[in-house]
């Protein structure tokens, strides 16, 4: 099986559902031209036309409701949004114009359109350049979010945000752009809202997306020596959030720690422990860990910015506590 | 500046819609003020000539984003009186199965892809159904309208400089009514015509008479005949004035006096049905017969809107995702 970067998934899934549907288009600042700010679309431009490959001034919001307007009308476009910290200038077009277009209409319009953006932490960008958006999306229906964790999951999410009849987006994390991993020659789109066990074991559910995943697999393989078998289930998606796949892995092991690269507050990870609580209390051994930046920000400085944001070894004791048995005394 | 002449059918069809407007519009105001609809309604009376000129410039495949005070609109461009009034009851037969109401009036058949309630947000969606036609080449424009409030939004910044860029097929359309919300346009805004925004993003920036429906039409035809020919977008200006306040519980105590008064000298309805009297295509009677053609059917679309069933409980779970 060929190997390919995260980023190179991401523009062979652009260049494929470009080059089978002549409706899909691709829209962004600096997109085009100079192959996108994270060089994730070289040649995209140069293949399919600058009709169908635009850059565009940088304006979010127009971006946006420009995607949503191409879409009421029968085109199926991709918008890039640069940094996901730049989804808040745009988000009247999110809450309130992409989300509820559909149900405004009375089911009468529909929307295919997709929206991909780069985020999260650990890069050194500072504040404004870090966050991951999967919980400010998540608040509200009406959206898909989707977060890739290898460069399978990126290919096949993308191109199935572009298939899917509803708006996604796709969040790709910055730190994962040079991730090596195996894509098959036959992969096809993945279908949303599924998550995936990316480790199966027995004792812990942990629950994760992209580099909070990988961490989370890191802690497990240290844990394994130890003589704990950790789940690993990636995500995928916040929205919809695959219940099933969480409840039936908390079913088989009892315990669960949840893991967010992100502040605590409204996050999705209060989501799955909610889900927990109420749904899945009577599989509990333990009570369930959340970790996540808690009430604090992204910093710029390198100690930092290390210390806000989960690491493996955070993530491995967490799991040792809720290993430690019922309650803490 | 001398009205463009429209022929004598599309005259006679934006006369009846105004006065359907006119009428529908009072009813709904009494509707609000005697409780029997929730929520708020803006209401475009003053404004008819806004909506019918700039539909009867319109072809079958455009499309149309607007503002809240839509209602307007939508029946111009061919909404039935009883999807409008089912809609504005919360009915299920409405246009958006009552999950819309006075403020979303929607209906893509027609090509109304939706009265907007956020200000200024209807602009980029229109940007993009203009994409649309563009890359389709299917030879169609697309339409927003606003109120002169929205000039002050960045939504009309990004939307003019990114339609302009392209050279997207899309009227900018400002009803310039004098008032966003409850201030004076010279209050909140230091130049004299939102038309003169358009030189900042090198389009034309045309400025028409919005009480004469005919000098609506011509406006917006030049600019959709040059949007067709691929020349890019326009602003227009209507100059108007609403009649009634912003929404459903101001009077507009801060109009000063005679103003009100000044401008229904000029009213729309009263333009287009002198011409054609002076153009011998209409008289008192005739007018007079329209006028009760009008009310008889705004009333009858109440009645079957009153008589309607609301949507089922279940619909709250429909149309939120495409399955």
């Amino acid at each position: 099986m060929p190997e390919l970067t995260y980023r190179e998934a991401v523009t062979k899934a652009l260049a494929d559902e470009l080059r089978s549907d002549p409706d899909v288009i691709f829209f962004g600042e600096d997109v085009a031209d100079a192959g996108g700010a994270f060089k994730v679309t070289p040649g995209l431009v140069e293949e399919f036309g600058p009709v169908r490959v635009r850059d565009t001034p940088i304006s979010e919001q127009a971006i946006l409701g420009a995607a949503l307007g191409a879409a009421v009308t029968g085109l199926r476009p991709v918008a890039e949004l640069m940094f996901a910290d730049f989804i808040p200038v745009a988000m009247d077009q999110i809450v309130n114009q992409i989300a509820k277009y559909r149900y405004m209409s009375g089911g009468r319009l529909k929307a295919p359109l997709t929206v991909r953006s780069a985020q999260g932490g650990g890069a050194g960008f500072g504040t404004q350049h870090s966050q991951c958006a999967e919980s400010w999306l998540a608040s509200f229906p009406g959206v898909k979010c989707v977060s890739p964790s290898t460069p399978a999951e990126m290919y096949g999410l993308l191109r199935g945000a572009i298939r899917d009849d509803n708006p996604v987006f796709v969040l790709e994390h910055k730190l994962l752009y040079n991730l090596k991993g195996e894509v098959a020659d036959n992969a096809g789109p993945i279908p949303l809202g599924k998550a995936r066990i990316a480790r199966e074991g027995k004792h812990v559910t942990i629950v994760a997306l992209q580099v909070m995943l990988h961490r989370s697999l890191e802690a497990a393989a240290t844990l394994a020596a130890e003589g704990i078998d950790a789940e690993v289930i990636d995500l995928r998606s916040v929205q919809p959030l695959d219940r099933d796949t969480v409840l039936a892995s908390i079913q088989k092991t009892g315990r669960l720690v949840v893991v967010e690269e992100s502040p605590a507050g409204a996050g999705w990870g209060g989501d799955i422990v909610s889900l927990a609580a109420d749904e899945g209390i009577y599989h509990l051994d333990a009570p369930v860990k959340r970790i996540n930046m808690g009430g604090m920000l992204t910093a710029y400085s390198p100690p930092l910015e290390d210390a806000v944001i989960p690491s493996a070894a955070r993530i491995a004791d967490a799991v040792r506590d809720v290993m430690r048995g019922y309650r803490r005394v | 500046m001398s009205a463009t002449t429209l022929p004598l059918a599309a005259r006679q069809n934006a006369l009846r819609h105004m006065l359907e407007i006119r009428i529908a519009e009072d009813k709904i105001q009494e509707m609000f003020m005697a409780n029997l609809v929730r929520g708020t309604a803006h209401l475009c009376i003053g404004q008819e000539a806004c909506s019918t000129g700039t539909a009867a410039a319109l072809k079958p495949g455009d499309t149309v984003t607007c503002t809240y005070r839509g209602h307007g609109h939508a029946l111009a461009m061919g909404m039935s009186l009883r999807s409008l009034m089912s809609e504005m009851l919360g009915k299920a037969d409405g246009c958006c199965k009552g999950k819309g109401g006075s403020m979303h009036m929607t209906d893509a058949s027609i090509g109304l892809l939706g009265a907007n309630a956020i200000v200024g947000a209807q602009l980029p969606i229109a940007v993009g159904a203009a994409l649309t036609a563009q890359i389709k080449k299917t030879g169609a424009i697309a339409v927003t309208l606003f109120g002169d409030g929205a000039s002050n939004i960045g939504a009309f910044h990004e939307s003019l400089n990114f339609a302009a860029i392209m050279k997207l097929p899309v009227l900018f359309i400002c009803e310039n009514n004098v008032y966003g919300e409850y201030s004076v346009w010279s209050k909140t805004t230091p130049i004299e015509n939102v038309a003169d925004r358009a030189c900042s993003y090198n389009i034309p920036g045309v400025i028409a008479d919005g009480q004469d429906a005919e000098a609506v039409y011509g406006a917006v035809k030049a600019a959709a005949d040059r949007a067709r020919a691929g020349e890019g977008p326009s602003l227009i200006e209507l100059k108007t004035y609403r009649y009634k306040g912003h929404s459903r519980n101001d009077t507009g105590p801060y109009r000063p006096k005679g103003e009100l008064d000044r401008w229904m000298k000029r009213d729309p309805i009263v333009i287009l049905k002198e011409r054609m009297i002076s153009d011998k295509q209409l008289d008192q009677a005739e007018f007079e017969e329209l006028q009760h053609a009008a009310e008889v059917a705004v009333v009858e679309a109440i009645d079957h809107a009153k008589a309607a069933p609301y949507p089922s409980i279940a619909e709250l779970a429909t149309d939120i995702w495409v399955d």
